[in-house]
């Protein structure tokens, strides 16, 4: 009997494991389709080869990346916008989030609400609108312009989540801080921050891939190559007549590093920081 | 803190949230509103005049191609095909990853992988990977489970069906880990309790595991639903623009063909406005349903 229990309890985790693995390939193969284009030497593009490292593999696309496109230029210009955006959504994201949880005040209600209703707006809606102003103010072919607007779609879900997360912070924590001298701010930012860090980093990651990977605002703000941001050089690539599929999987696979490096070092802190204003009040 | 300072308080952390929000977003809605009254088109983009709700019965009525409820219907089933399986994937997953296993972390790390990538890198190799005759979907259909080549993106369903299976993929992670950290908060007394009493697995997944969940995973999808029905980019890249001949249209392709392809900024701005309203009353219907605000303010 206790035999027979036991290898049930196997067989149960052979099966787990066997899904997940399933379920990993599936998620990493078209990661890996990426790495092999990139890869195909430039007369073999087209190949009906499964093989993940295809035959005479070569680094020329990379070479190509960086010794004769601007693609240097393309991350740089990438890394600032997504830098400067990351900063500011948190920074403003944990601000409103402290006072959306600990505060009553008028149009807190309306506040919140309207953060939600701002995710329902279609793209379309607010792109022609956006377009005709920043011609207005001057602002077309300037990252001040983008950077606002990344910072302006990044902070709704940033500003719940950490309002989720500061609503699992008991209040006494401050008003023990209070009886020791702090004042509200000093409170705030010595002892609430640090001990929010799982949903500040939620929020700095969600910023930073709102900056690093749009395509669809940045091709109608940014005209001037010299400004160009990784996914519209990535794009011109396949602009042309004929796609440069070498060059675009190249690029593709190192756009894609730095995000899954974040990815990976902080999941642990994604599982934990990701609260969605679940708790009460 | 007497009352002054309170304020100022308040108005200090969050002001720069509503300045920006009020430049970048609420503005642009007035302004998308006053344009979907007007005939602003490419040739009149100066001297537009309101011409009051012309664009909005043009929406309903014009005999475009597909037609606009044809779009909505199609808009439905992908929304709700993508939340469905990204839920459904998402929870199951999370359930598997919630037990002592080895290598916990490994498959963690990689079940993320698809939310890491920037979606118009996921969007353009799904593209190449549907490809006839080179795309190794078809290879791995017609090698491996010795099956006839599907034409992915030359015909209307299945085009339409390789973006939702594209979105799928993508989507799932985001859910995954929600459901993770909700399964982590539940005390474990509950299960010991349930085993003690003799209770199935399937009894406890039902009774202690998704009850618990829920308040977690409410607001998540309908934060889904509003991204998906919104996600321009999968259905733009994929299906290239809407092909074959602009079968492949969810609403939000559909306006922005309009918008930046044809520049009919009038029409754009109206249909816009009536996805938003769209929009708007399927989110109240599910919080309202589920009660999902419940407890967030």
């Amino acid at each position: 009997m206790k035999n027979k229990f036991k290898s049930k309890k196997i067989l149960a985790k052979i099966a787990t494991h066997i899904t997940l693995i399933i379920f990993a390939i599936i998620a990493v193969y078209p990661v890996s389709q990426v790495i092999t284009i990139s890869l195909r030497p430039a007369d073999r593009l087209l190949s009906t080869s499964l093989e993940i490292i295809p035959d005479n593999a070569t680094l020329n696309a990379y070479v190509d990346l960086f010794t004769n496109r601007p693609f240097l230029l393309w991350t740089a210009n990438s890394a600032f916008v997504a830098l400067v955006v990351t900063l500011t959504g948190v920074v403003f994201a944990a601000m409103a989030g402290y006072a959306f949880s600990r505060f009553k005040f008028i149009g807190k209600k309306i506040g919140l609400l309207s953060l939600l209703v701002t995710q329902m707006f279609p793209a379309t809606m607010l792109l022609l609108p956006l377009y005709i102003m920043l011609i207005y103010l001057g602002l077309i072919n300037t990252y001040f312009g983008i950077i606002i607007i990344y910072t302006a779609t990044a902070l709704p879900f940033c500003v719940w989540t950490m309002k989720g997360y500061y609503d699992t912070i008991p209040f006494s924590l401050e008003e023990a801080a209070k009886i020791d001298g702090c004042n509200q701010f000093q409170a705030f930012y010595k002892i609430i921050v640090p001990l929010a860090s799982p949903a500040l980093v939620i929020t700095g990651l969600f910023s930073f891939m709102t900056a690093w990977s749009e395509y669809i605002v940045a091709a109608q703000v940014l005209q001037d190559a010299q400004l160009w941001t990784l996914p519209l050089g990535l794009k011109s690539f396949e602009a042309n007549m004929t796609t440069e599929w070498g060059l675009y999987g190249a690029a593709s696979f190192i756009v894609m590093i730095p995000v899954v490096v974040l990815f990976l070092v902080l999941s642990r802190w994604l599982v934990s920081g990701l609260t969605l204003g679940s708790v009460k009040g | 803190m007497n009352k002054l300072s309170r304020n100022i308080f308040i108005a200090f952390f969050v002001g720069p949230t509503i300045l920006i929000l009020l430049a970048v977003v609420f503005y642009p809605f007035i302004y998308n509103l006053i344009i979907s009254f007007s005939n602003m088109n490419l040739r009149h983009i100066k001297d537009w005049e309101l011409i009051g709700l012309v664009q909005y019965i043009k929406v309903f009525t014009d005999p475009t191609e597909p037609t606009f409820f044809n779009v909505f219907l199609k808009t439905i089933i992908w929304t709700f095909t993508n939340v469905f399986f990204h839920v459904v994937i998402g929870v199951f997953l999370a359930l598997l990853l919630n037990q002592h296993i080895r290598g916990k972390s490994v498959y963690r790390t990689l079940l993320i992988l698809p939310w890491a990538i920037p979606q118009y890198i996921v969007a353009l190799t799904w593209r190449g990977m549907f490809n006839y005759e080179y795309g190794s979907i078809n290879l791995i259909i017609t090698k491996y489970l010795s099956l006839p080549a599907v034409e992915w993106l030359k015909s209307p369903t299945e085009a339409f069906l390789a973006c939702i299976l594209t979105n799928i993929w993508l989507g799932f992670p985001f859910m995954m880990v929600v459901a993770l950290g909700a399964l982590q908060s539940i005390p474990h007394e509950l299960y010991e309790a349930a085993d003690i009493d003799g209770a199935s697995w399937f009894q406890k997944l039902k009774n202690i595991t998704l009850p618990l969940i829920r308040p977690v995973m409410i607001p998540a999808i309908t934060l889904g639903i509003v991204w998906t029905f919104n996600n321009l980019n999968i259905i733009w890249l994929v299906s290239n623009g809407g092909e074959p001949s602009d079968q492949t249209h969810i609403l939000i392709s559909f306006v922005y063909k309009a918008a930046f392809n044809l520049y009919r900024y009038g029409y754009a701005a109206a249909l816009s406005f009536v996805i938003f309203i769209i929009l708007l009353f399927i989110s109240l219907a599910f919080m309202k349903r589920t009660k999902a605000t419940e407890g967030a303010y």
